[in-house]
C-alpha cells in the first residue's frame, strides 16, 4: 500500500475527525503526521461490491420481518513464520473472506454467516438470522432493547508505518533467524525457538441505523523461546514479547537478535535455579507478568454477562455479582488499585474506532481507588445496570473475531494504572525483606468464579533484605482474587508502565479468541502462599 | 464484479458443504494451477449451527456455512501451505502461486517427506442425517424442552437458572494430491450441554453428552441431571484439601486422560525428552506403565468412535493401542519417524475429535457402573467434572486444575454431603497406577468414549468458593 500524498492528505484530514474519540491528537502530533518521512499508512475504505452486498443482506433481513439488522464483512488475513534454530517450522498464510448477519426479530436474535459473497449467498443468510430469531421465540423470556447510540460513517486503521503483512518473508525470516543465532553462541544454550503471528483484518460494518464504518485493523505478535542444559537438566525460557497493534516498526523496536543472547542467557542461569520452599512470602509482580493476572482475575469477573450468568454454561460465572450488590460497595482491592477499561490506548490490541455495534470506543474507570465502580457493557447490557451506575449507553465492548462469529460482549484493554510516586521494580525489592520476584508469564489457571486462581511465571528470584539473592524454581502463587488485591501495599509509578497483551483470550460457545491488552506497573502483594509445582519425586 | 469460479453462485449458496464430485472437482482446479515439484490440497467444508441459552431463554443462535481450501506447496524439501476460502479462480491461483512462492523461499526442510500417491480407504459412515437436520426450529425445540425439565426437576430450590449449548456440525474433508491421492470423508456430530444453577447462588449443576448422531442423545436426561446436582450441590461444606480417594464421572475422566495423548509420541521418547524414556537410552516400550485393567486405544472404525478413516496427509489411518492391560503397547509414528525407524506411520496430521486424533480415543471400562464405584468408597470425592486444565510439567503431565459444578463428600458408600470446590495439581499418567475401580465405559462425546474411576490418593491442593 503507498498512498498517493492526495489521497494521504485527504484520509489525513478524515483521521483525525475519526480518532477525535478514541486518542485525540494534538495540533503538533496532526502536523508531525502530515510531514513525517514515514507517515501512517491510510486507511482503506471499502470496496463497492462490499457495500452493495451489505445493503443486500440487510434488506433481505428486513424484509424477512427483523426490526433491527446488522451486517459485518470480514476480510482477514493471518500470517505466520516459526522457526526452530537454523531451520523454518512453518509458514503459513491464510484468507478468510465473508459475510455475517445478525437480525433480531420480536426482541430475539439471530445470527447466520456464509463465504458465499454473491447477492445469492447473502441474501440467504440475512433469512436464515431472521428464521433462527423467529424459532427463539419459542424460549423467550424477555426481549432485547438495544441502548441508543448516534449512528457513524467512517474509516479508521490501526496506526501503522509498515503494513508487517506486506514484509518479504526473506526479511521475516532473516530477522528469526538473526535472533536465533545469537541466542545458540551462549555456552550451554541446545535449542531455540522464535516465530511471529500477523494479522490484517478488514471489517465493514453496516446497520439498520444508518451507521457504516470501515476498519482495518493490524496486530503483530512475537515470539521467542531458549532451552539450555545444566546440572539441573534443561531448562526453558520463553521471553515476554507482548504482542501490540503496531506494524512492523515493532519488530524493529523490540530487536529481537541484540536481545537473544541476554534471553539465552536466562535460560541457562534457570538451570542453577534452586527449587522453592513452599509458604508464605511478600510477593513482587513484574508487569510481564501481572498483566495476566489482571486479565483473569480483574478483566473476566468483571465482564456483565458473566455476572449476569451468560457464561454459565462454558466460561464460568463471576464473583462480582449481582451488580446491585457489587457497585460502589465491593472492597476490590486496596486504595492503590485503580483500574481503567480502554479501547483508545496506542498500540494496545483492543483498540478501535467503533466497536461491533457501531459505538465509539470509550475508556472509563472499572475500580477506582480499590472499590468496584462498572462492568463492561454492550448496547443490550447497558439498561441492565444503568439505574445503578447512572451510565445510559454502552461502553462499546462488542467484538466477533471473525465474520462468522456472533457479536457479544468481550473485554477492552483493562489496565492497573500507576501510582503516584514514580518507583520501580527496584525500589520495590529495595523495601522487601523477604519476598519472591516474579517475571513473565508461566502456567496460569483460575476458577470459574474468578476466585481460586494459581499462576506462574518464567523467571523467580529470591528476595532478602532489599536484594535479590539467587535464582528458584517450580514457583506458582495461589491465592483468592480479592485477598489478594486487598494485599497490594506497594505499586509502581508511571516510569514503570508496561503494556503486556495475548490473542488468545477464549470465551463464548462456539468459543471465540480476542485479542486484548493489559498495561499495568510492578506491584508488591503481602504474605501470599507459593507452592512448588515441581514433579514431587 | 465478475467471478470466474467453479460453481454458479446458487450452486455455492445451496451447498451447505461440497460433495465428493464437487470437493473433486474443486481439487483437481486447484491442481491444475500448480508448478511445484508436489502440491496437496486439503478441503475443509461444511455446516455449523448452534443454539446458546442463558437465564432459561435462548440468548444467541447462528448458522454458519464455510469450505477452506489449503494449499501444501513442495520443490524439492522445501515447502509451504497457504489457504483460502474464496473459490474464485483468481483466488486459487494466487493462493497457489503464494504457497509457490513461499515454498521457494523457505530453507530445505531436512524431514520433508514425499506427498503420498493414491491410498485405499475403508469408508466410515459418521454422517448422521437426524445431525444434519438439526434446524433451527428443532434446536429450539430440544432447548424449550431441557429448560422445562431442568426446570420442573429444581422446583425444589426455587426458580434454577439454566444455561447450556447446543451445536451440530455437518462437515466433510477432503485431501487430493498431485501424485493422484484423492479422499473425500463426511460425517456429523453434535454436543448438549446444560448448566442449573439454584436462585441463591450456592448450588450448579452441569451434564453433558455428544455423538456423531443426535437421536443418541437423551436432552431431557442432560436437563434433569444439571437440575439434580444444582439442587444437591447447593451449601457446600468445606472439607480439607490433601490426597482423596475420587470417584469421577466419566465427563470428568475425558476432561484429562486425553492430555496423555501427546505422550505417546514415538519421536519424543526415542530422542530421550519423553514421558516414557529411559534414563541411559531405550523407552518403556512393552512394560507395564498402569494399573492391569488400563487399556486406551484410537481406532476410526470402532462403531463408536466413528471417526476419519485418514488424516490431513491423506495417510490412512488405523487402530492404534496405546496402553493394553496396563503394558505400554505402541507409540504413534509420524511418517519422517516411521521412514527413519523403519516402522508403519500411524498419523502425521490433525483433525477429528475425542482427543485422539482423526481416530477418536477410547478408554475401556469395566462392569460397575458409577454408582457402585460410589457404593464401594468407604470416603471420598465425588466430581462431575473438571475446569481450567493447566500443564504444569510437560514430561510428568502434572496438570492443575479445579472441580466444578457437582463435588461432593462420600461416606461409607453414600453421597453424604455437596462439598466446595477444589483446587488439584495431579498427573493422569500417575493416575492410571492409582486406579481402584474402572466402570462402565460410555460415550462422552462424539469420538470419545470413557469410563468413570475411581483412584485413590488424588491431590486437592486447595480450596475455592466458586459455585
Amino acid at each position: 500500500m503507498s498512498p498517493s500524498r492526495r489521497d494521504f492528505l485527504k484520509t489525513g484530514a478524515a483521521a483525525a475527525a475519526v480518532l477525535a474519540t478514541p486518542r485525540v491528537l494534538s495540533a503538533a502530533e496532526s502536523q508531525s503526521l502530515l510531514t513525517s518521512p514515514t507517515p501512517l499508512i491510510t486507511a482503506p475504505t471499502a470496496e463497492p461490491y462490499v457495500i452493495e452486498l451489505a445493503a443486500e443482506a440487510l434488506g433481505a433481513a428486513k424484509d424477512a420481518g427483523a426490526s433491527y439488522v446488522d451486517v459485518r464483512i470480514g476480510r482477514y488475513r493471518r500470517q505466520s513464520v516459526n522457526t526452530r534454530e537454523r531451520q523454518i517450522t512453518g509458514v503459513s498464510d491464510t484468507e478468510s473472506y465473508g459475510l455475517g448477519v445478525r437480525a433480531l426479530v420480536n426482541g430475539s436474535w439471530g445470527f447466520a454467516a456464509t463465504s458465499a459473497m454473491t447477492k445469492e449467498g447473502v441474501v440467504k443468510a440475512a433469512r436464515e438470522a431472521a428464521r433462527i430469531a423467529k424459532a427463539a421465540k419459542a424460549a423467550q423470556k424477555r426481549p432485547v432493547e438495544l441502548a441508543p447510540t448516534p449512528p457513524v460513517k467512517g474509516t479508521w486503521m490501526t496506526p501503522v508505518k509498515r503494513d508487517p503483512v506486506d514484509v518479504p518473508i526473506e526479511e521475516k525470516v532473516a530477522l528469526l533467524f538473526a535472533a536465533n543465532e545469537a541466542a545458540l553462541k551462549v555456552p550451554g544454550v541446545r535449542f531455540v525457538t522464535s516465530g511471529m503471528q500477523l494479522l490484517r483484518e478488514i471489517k465493514t460494518y453496516v446497520n439498520s441505523e444508518g451507521t457504516e464504518t470501515t476498519q482495518t485493523f493490524i496486530r503483530v505478535g512475537p515470539s521467542f523461546q531458549a532451552t539450555a542444559t545444566g546440572k539441573g537438566g534443561f531448562q526453558s525460557y520463553s521471553e515476554e514479547l507482548a504482542p501490540r497493534a503496531s506494524g512492523w516498526e515493532y519488530f524493529q523496536s523490540i530487536d529481537m537478535p541484540g536481545n537473544a543472547a541476554k534471553w539465552a542467557n536466562l535460560a541457562v542461569e534457570k538451570t542453577g535455579a534452586r527449587t522453592v520452599e513452599p509458604g508464605r512470602y511478600d510477593l513482587i509482580l513484574d508487569p510481564t507478568n501481572l498483566w495476566l493476572t489482571i486479565h483473569e482475575s480483574i478483566g473476566h469477573p468483571t465482564e456483565l454477562d458473566r455476572a449476569m450468568g451468560y457464561e454459565a454454561n462454558y466460561a464460568g460465572t463471576s464473583f462480582v455479582a449481582p451488580p446491585e450488590k457489587q457497585i460502589g460497595k465491593l472492597k476490590y482491592g486496596t486504595e492503590l488499585m485503580n483500574i481503567q477499561a480502554d479501547r483508545t490506548q496506542p498500540d494496545s490490541l483492543a483498540l478501535v474506532a467503533w466497536d461491533d455495534e457501531g459505538v465509539a470506543a470509550d475508556k472509563w474507570l472499572i475500580i477506582e481507588k480499590g472499590m468496584f465502580k462498572d462492568y463492561q457493557t454492550t448496547r443490550e447490557q447497558a439498561a441492565w445496570i444503568a439505574p445503578l451506575t447512572g451510565v445510559k449507553k454502552s461502553h462499546g465492548c462488542s467484538f466477533a473475531d471473525s465474520w462468522d462469529s456472533v457479536q457479544f460482549q468481550r473485554m477492552p484493554n483493562i489496565s492497573l494504572l500507576p501510582g503516584s510516586r514514580d518507583i520501580g521494580l527496584d525500589d520495590i525489592v529495595a523495601a522487601t525483606d523477604r519476598g519472591i520476584v516474579i517475571k513473565n508469564r508461566g502456567s496460569w489457571s483460575i476458577d470459574h468464579q474468578r476466585y481460586n486462581f494459581q499462576f506462574s511465571g518464567q523467571v523467580f528470584y529470591e528476595v532478602k533484605g532489599g536484594k535479590i539473592v539467587g535464582m528458584l524454581k517450580d514457583v506458582a502463587y495461589q491465592a483468592n482474587t480479592p485477598v489478594f488485591w486487598n494485599a497490594m501495599d506497594m505499586i509502581g509509578g508511571q516510569k514503570s508502565y508496561w503494556l503486556g497483551g495475548s490473542f488468545g483470550d477464549g470465551k463464548g460457545q462456539p468459543s471465540q479468541s480476542n485479542s486484548v491488552s493489559h498495561g499495568c506497573v510492578p506491584a508488591r502483594f503481602k504474605n501470599v502462599n507459593i507452592v512448588n509445582t515441581g514433579r514431587g519425586e | 464484479m465478475t467471478l470466474k469460479s467453479l460453481f454458479t453462485p446458487a450452486e455455492m449458496a445451496d451447498a451447505e458443504f461440497l460433495s465428493r464430485e464437487q470437493a473433486k472437482a474443486l481439487a483437481d482446479r486447484v491442481l491444475s494451477f500448480a508448478k511445484a515439484d508436489e502440491t496437496r490440497v486439503t478441503i475443509t467444508t461444511g455446516w455449523a449451527g448452534n443454539t446458546r441459552f442463558a437465564g432459561n431463554e435462548i440468548t444467541t443462535s447462528g448458522g454458519t456455512t464455510d469450505t477452506v481450501v489449503t494449499v501444501t506447496s513442495s520443490i524439492g524439501k522445501r515447502r509451504a501451505s497457504t489457504s483460502t476460502n474464496v473459490l474464485e479462480d483468481d483466488s486459487l491461483k494466487r493462493t497457489v502461486e503464494l504457497a509457490e512462492r513461499l515454498a521457494r523461499l523457505s530453507p530445505e526442510d531436512p524431514e520433508a517427506m514425499p506427498e503420498l500417491g493414491p491410498q485405499t480407504y475403508t469408508p466410515i459412515n459418521g454422517y448422521f442425517e437426524k445431525t444434519a437436520e438439526l434446524t433451527p426450529e428443532a434446536r429450539a425445540t430440544a432447548t424449550q424442552r431441557v429448560i422445562s425439565v431442568a426446570e420442573a426437576e429444581g422446583k425444589a430450590a426455587g426458580n434454577l437458572f439454566v444455561a447450556g449449548f447446543l451445536q451440530a456440525n455437518a462437515r466433510a474433508s477432503a485431501v487430493a494430491t498431485s501424485k493422484g491421492l484423492f479422499a473425500y470423508h463426511r460425517g456429523t456430530d453434535v454436543d448438549l450441554s446444560v448448566t442449573a444453577r439454584t436462585p441463591d447462588g450456592t448450588g450448579s449443576g452441569w451434564a453433558s453428552n455428544g455423538a456423531r448422531d443426535w437421536s443418541l442423545i437423551d436432552a431431557a436426561s442432560i436437563g434433569r441431571i444439571a437440575a439434580q446436582k444444582a439442587v444437591a450441590s447447593r451449601n457446600p461444606k468445606a472439607v480439607e484439601p490433601g490426597m482423596w480417594t475420587v470417584v469421577l464421572e466419566p465427563q470428568a475422566v475425558a476432561d484429562i486422560m486425553p492430555q496423555l495423548i501427546g505422550t505417546f509420541n514415538a519421536r519424543a521418547n526415542d530422542e530421550g525428552r519423553g514421558t516414557f524414556s529411559k534414563t541411559g537410552g531405550g523407552t518403556k516400550l512393552g512394560e507395564k506403565i498402569a494399573d492391569e485393567r488400563v487399556t486406551m486405544f484410537t481406532d476410526p472404525y470402532d462403531p463408536d468412535l466413528l471417526g476419519s478413516p485418514f488424516d490431513s496427509d491423506g495417510l490412512p489411518l488405523k487402530r492404534v493401542v496405546y496402553i493394553e492391560n496396563g503394558i505400554l503397547k505402541s507409540f504413534s509414528y509420524d511418517r519422517f519417524w516411521a521412514n527413519k525407524q523403519g516402522k508403519q506411520p500411524t498419523n502425521s496430521g490433525g483433525g477429528g475429535r475425542g482427543g485422539g486424533g482423526g481416530g477418536g480415543l477410547k478408554f475401556a471400562g469395566g462392569t460397575k457402573s458409577t454408582e457402585e464405584l460410589i457404593a464401594g468408597c468407604e470416603r471420598g470425592i465425588l466430581v462431575t467434572h473438571f475446569f481450567y486444565i493447566r500443564s504444569l510439567d510437560q514430561r510428568t503431565v502434572m496438570l492443575t486444575g479445579l472441580t466444578r459444578d457437582g463435588t461432593f463428600l462420600i461416606e461409607k458408600g453414600k453421597i453424604t454431603a455437596a462439598v466446595k470446590n477444589f483446587r488439584w495439581n495431579e498427573s493422569p499418567l500417575f493416575m492410571l497406577s492409582k486406579i481402584e475401580e474402572i466402570g462402565k465405559a460410555e460415550r462422552t462425546g462424539a469420538g470419545q468414549v470413557m469410563p468413570s474411576l475411581r483412584v485413590k490418593d488424588f491431590n486437592f491442593s486447595s480450596l475455592s468458593d466458586a459455585v
